[in-house]
């Protein structure tokens, strides 16, 4: 009986540590979207800001991130796939393929920071791209590289070894059995790691500071070589930076900025649901 | 076989031939290309390296390597400047220090309480919502901290500024939960069945079998998850740049002013003059960041690989 009581009492210990760290992530959210919801009109979304930020829209930096978002995925999709292709149907098991995951383990770990320092290194300065969504995009990618190539490493593990041996047996090559066969079983899993790649990469700050955010700069760029502003540098700068400024502003910046990252995680969540459905059927 | 059959079958095989052959260049060159891209990861990293050190290494053609490491100041811009990375380690090892009393009791309670004690429908949801968390980008939380958090603890502590190492601490605990729980929850999932029905069998409790049996057996990949959670703290960088007041001083408790060597980089890069020393400098920093976290994703690396060998 004794024991009974004890593991009542442990279980709700329990319980309770898990609501303090699920209770304030809601409150987060909530709050956010409570106090940012207001300010959410469409000026706000389309208009230049003015009067050094404190009045008008966030247009520039929506489209910045969007831009930055793009050119990332455009870099680490390939990359990604390529790599968790490689890792699952070509290398041979052995000290290549163990230092490639131990490359991978610690891509995943090199702080944001540490990234923005390499871009601003390599892409900036070395290739002379400059400060541009270029660098800035390039950064990002490799950022995102461990995420993609995870997701798909993983989704190109779970397609049965049956369907390969199916198509080989039928006179098809090994690249046309990926292509035709295993590659299109995996799409589910390897969307899903892209975009939680993309999400990652829309909030992400500390990269694009060294490498292509633009503190203010009221026009849409031009070429890959321009500066953008971004959602979360933006976020950071008016929340620090500018004297003065209105309240309601910043938790719209955040509601927009949480918005776009969470959205995404909303249709990785629920692809990945829907696989698994699918899976089990 | 008639002459003109017999040249029909070889031009056939000929064309069959050709085909095969053409197809196996195609296969030769992807292959080569694939593994060009899986390659890319070492690359990159290989590439962080030398990038770093390019930049990093001129520093010492300014400053020695003592006054780099042991100097107990970080003046940059005074006009005797001084390099010295001791005060922004030890920010850095405050707010993870903090960090990590904070989010590994919690993180590792909610493991166990997802992993094992929670209905199937709870589970998921808590985990939608925690796996939610760690989509929080750095800077919303850094913005909810100078707006809520360092306010509260100003209040609570009777300080002069809530911009503390603490208030770093609290908000970092929050990014390093979500590796925390996903991997040592993972730990907990890849234990097989049999576990939990031999200690029942002998007559244990359902807490008595987390504690004595599954966390002893997940206890690798706990400690993994638990390094991991670690770097994710060393390495934040916006949040603590927002609000934990920057001062670059050794900080003597969690209720002062500290600065990390993230926030360092992040702060100052834009300051600097290209290839100045203390352009050299942040770079500097950024390798004793880079050498911090890689060694603790190796240790947690081999926590896991051992804790593989170990189930086998």
């Amino acid at each position: 009986m004794n024991k009974k009581i004890e593991e009542g009492v442990v279980f709700s210990i329990l319980s309770f540590i898990t609501m303090i760290v699920v209770i304030p992530t809601l409150l987060i959210i909530g709050y956010i979207l409570l106090k940012g919801i207001g300010t959410i009109n469409w000026e706000f979304l389309t208009a230049m800001p003015r009067q050094g930020m404190r009045a008008g829209g966030i247009y520039p930096a929506i489209i910045g991130t969007l831009y930055l978002v793009i050119g990332t995925i455009l870099f680490a999709l390939p990359l990604g796939v390529g790599s968790g292709i490689y890792l699952t149907e070509y290398a041979k098991q052995g000290m290549l393929s163990r230092i490639i995951r131990l490359a991978i383990l610690n891509l995943a770990g090199v702080p944001s920071v540490v990234y923005g320092l390499f871009g601003l290194g390599l892409f900036v300065l070395f290739l002379g791209f400059g400060s541009s969504i270029l660098a800035g995009s390039l950064t990002l990618a490799c950022l995102i590289l461990p995420i993609v190539i995870t997701a798909s490493e993983e989704a190109l593990k779970s397609v049965p070894i049956s369907y390969r041996e199916a198509s080989l047996a039928l006179g098809a090559s090994k690249w046309q059995t990926i292509q035709n066969v295993v590659l299109p079983h995996a799409m589910p899993g390897i969307l899903t790691g892209a975009i939680l790649g993309i999400g990652r990469a829309a909030g992400e700050t500390a990269p694009i500071l060294l490498t292509v955010a633009a503190f203010f700069l009221p026009r849409l760029p031009k070429s890959l070589f321009d500066q953008v502003m971004a959602l979360p540098y933006h976020l950071y700068i008016i929340s620090t930076q500018v004297p003065n400024m209105p309240e309601e502003i910043k938790y719209g910046t955040a509601l927009v900025l949480l918005g776009i990252v969470g959205l995404f995680y909303m249709i990785a969540t629920s692809i990945r649901i829907k696989f698994k459905i699918s899976n089990r059927a | 076989m008639t002459d003109i059959t017999m040249e029909l079958v070889k031009k056939k095989k000929g064309k069959a031939l050709k085909k095969n052959i053409k197809n196996s260049m195609g296969e030769y060159i992807i292959e080569k290309f694939i593994f060009i891209l899986g390659i890319t990861s070492i690359a990159i990293i290989a590439l962080i390296f030398l990038f770093l050190f390019r930049s990093g290494i001129q520093l010492f053609n300014d400053i020695t390597l003592q006054e780099f490491l042991f100097g107990r100041y970080w003046f940059p811009i005074s006009v005797n400047p001084q390099y010295g990375i001791l005060p922004l380690v030890a920010g850095t090892l405050m707010v993870t220090l903090g960090a990590v009393f904070i989010s590994v009791p919690l993180g590792i309670g909610s493991a166990i309480f997802i992993a094992e004690v929670a209905p199937p429908k709870t589970k998921t949801v808590l985990k939608v919502i925690i796996e939610f968390l760690s989509a929080i980008p750095s800077v919303v939380l850094g913005f909810l901290g100078i707006v809520f958090l360092s306010s509260w603890i100003r209040v609570t502590f009777h300080l002069s500024s809530g911009f503390t190492v603490l208030t770093g601490s609290i908000l970092v605990s929050f990014m390093a939960l979500p590796t925390i729980i996903s991997i040592s929850d993972d730990a907990l999932n890849a234990l097989p069945q049999e576990y939990h029905e031999a200690s029942f069998a002998l007559g244990a409790t359902k807490w008595e079998t987390i504690l004595h049996v599954l966390v002893p057996a997940a206890s690798s990949g706990i400690i993994a998850a638990v390094m991991l959670g670690v770097g994710r703290a060393i390495g934040e960088t916006m949040t603590v740049m927002m609000v934990t007041g920057n001062a670059a001083q050794i900080p003597n408790s969690f209720l002062v002013s500290g600065r990390t060597m993230t926030a360092t980089i992040a702060a100052e890069m834009g300051d600097t003059v290209r290839n100045g020393t203390h352009y050299h400098a942040l770079f500097a920093v950024g390798i004793v960041l880079f050498l911090m976290t890689s060694i603790i994703n190796f240790i947690a690396d081999f926590a896991l690989s051992h804790g593989k060998k170990e189930a086998r």
